[in-house]
């Protein structure tokens, strides 16, 4: 047993990578202080849910990580609406505004990310622009929309943000309208016949979403703002949000001289260059070795996993960094749960079950390598896929598409 | 108010008391061991899978078709296997017992 009791563990970033590891460490034995900071105010919460069943029920006490006991139980000490300023290695302390420098022995970097609010022509003056990121974001959305008599939304970005936002407000009255720049929606993240799932999901329930829109300014007409387009054309809207992807907050690693690289670099126990420095979750670049690369994730699945390493490498235990990563999207009552990295993929597969009309699956190959499965409301292929990627099995691809064949362990052979 | 009992696989057994939300949440608060919840809640990432004694299997029911399916080939699964983000906590379910499937 190492001798912790002594020892003070500060942790940057209470969400949901900082608070799972806090949690972790107590229960790996870590039995000396846990300090948790973050900039934001509120009680650490689910983020997946902002988007999601939020803005519909607008209860953010319901989407606790943990409740405010749990903390005091596990004596883990909550630093909220603190900004560290700095990490000085030398002397192992980090500075907070308006505060005394912290002293740590080790410490955890869990900073996530920011959304990205891209540079267009008169941003900045636009009123009811919002992002969709933190508590703070999805409330304001919220109260926007309530107390808007006309509820017009313009979403920049078609995303898996900008899309749940979208079907959630939709849900709630507003009349939504997506712009996204790319010729599909989800461009980045999944196959053309998933983006026109989605696309076809969503025209279906009343939100108009548009392609090759790339918007070029927006102009505040007082109580609105018009959102124009580079093709001339322009949209009137009560309410703009923002959903174009994130910037990693990886200022602090990186005025501390870390290994930074599209994310702090990280090994397989989630260490960073300097041995007492961890860092978790969105904010890493890390190796993942079933696909042999280093890969940064926006994802729960990572920043619980990599919580885990984490707590166990400072507790003197040996667990590395070793899963298949999974994301899921719930927009109306369509459940997506995908699993794997399609990138570099050459081919896919549909496979739509012949009982159901809405449940689906693509399975994604490179060659004869099952990379990622997208599943739609279809929990039986998201399991299976997981197991057979994280097996390397080799699938019999006529099997597989043939729908008379049932889906079982066994079945693709 | 309802009183679940839950069984972890190193024979803890836990009793918490719950007036609302999911059997899940009510774990995870209370930190019962193996009970994860990763995904929030929403049937995706099966850490909360439980078994439900027999006897007491009348008043969860059974899972419904997608959480099913996320059991279906889970390795641990049995006949009385649920996934606890999916059983709401009612006076209906006082007195049941959960046996930790991890």
């Amino acid at each position: 047993m190492l001798e912790t009791a002594n020892q003070i563990c500060v942790v940057i970033g209470a969400s949901h990578a900082g608070v799972n590891f806090a949690f972790n460490l107590r229960k790996e034995g870590w039995q000396g202080a846990i300090i948790l900071y973050d900039v934001d105010p509120n009680t650490p919460y689910h983020r997946p849910p902002l988007s999601k069943s939020y803005i519909v029920n607008g209860d953010l006490n319901s989407n606790l990580l943990k409740p405010l006991e749990s903390y005091q139980k596990e004596n883990i000490t909550l630093e909220l609406g603190k900004k560290v300023t700095s990490i000085n290695r030398a002397l192992k302390t980090i500075s907070i505004e308006n505060e005394t420098d912290q002293k740590y022995d080790k410490l955890v970097i869990a900073t996530g990310a920011i959304a990205l609010i891209p540079q267009i022509n008169g941003i900045k003056e636009a009123t009811n622009l919002f992002a969709m990121r933190t508590a703070a974001d999805a409330i304001a959305i919220k109260n926007a929309i309530d107390t808007s008599s006309e509820k017009r939304v313009v979403i920049i970005g078609g995303g898996y943000i900008g899309l749940e936002t979208a079907a959630s407000l939709k849900k709630i009255g507003a009349k939504v309208i997506v712009l996204e720049r790319e010729s599909r929606v989800l461009e980045r993240v999944t196959a053309p016949l998933m983006s026109e799932y989605f696309m076809d999901l969503h025209q279906e329930n009343g939100v108009k979403i548009l392609i090759k829109k790339n918007v070029i300014s927006i102009k505040n007409e007082g109580s609105f703002n018009t959102v124009f387009c580079d093709d001339n054309t322009y949209f009137e809207a009560d309410i703009v949000i923002v959903g174009v992807g994130i910037r990693v907050n990886a200022e602090l690693a990186k005025n501390a001289d870390l290994e930074i690289e599209n994310g702090i670099k990280v090994n397989q126990f989630a260490q960073t260059n300097d041995k007492n420095i961890y860092a978790i979750g969105d904010c890493t670049l890390h190796y993942n070795p079933h696909y042999d690369k280093f890969i940064r994730l926006e994802s729960v699945q990572n920043a619980v996993d990599q919580s885990k390493v984490a707590a166990a490498s400072i507790c003197g235990k040996n667990l590395i960094y070793d899963t298949i990563p999974w994301f899921w999207s719930d927009q109306y009552d369509v459940k997506l749960q995908m699993v794997g990295l399609s990138n570099g993929y050459n081919e896919v597969l549909l496979r739509k079950e012949a009982t159901e009309n809405t449940s689906f699956s693509v399975w994604y190959f490179k060659n004869e390598e099952l990379l990622a499965v997208d599943a739609i409301n279809n929990g039986k292929a998201y399991v299976l896929g997981t197991r057979f990627i994280k097996g390397k099995q080799k699938i019999n691809k006529s099997k597989l598409v043939d729908v008379s064949i049932p889906m079982k362990p066994t079945s693709f052979l | 108010m309802a009183k679940i009992t839950f069984i972890t696989s190193d024979n803890e057994t836990i009793t918490l008391e719950g007036t609302s939300g999911s059997v899940m949440e009510l774990a995870v608060n209370n930190n019962v061991k193996g009970i994860d919840g990763d995904c929030g809640g929403v049937c995706s990432c099966a850490t909360c899978h439980v078994h439900v004694a027999p006897e007491d299997f009348a008043k969860t029911g059974g899972p419904e078709e997608l959480e099913n399916d996320m059991l279906e080939f889970d390795d641990l699964t049995n006949e009385y296997s649920r996934l606890s983000c999916q059983l709401q906590i009612s006076e209906a379910l006082d007195g049941i017992v959960l046996k930790v499937a991890k």
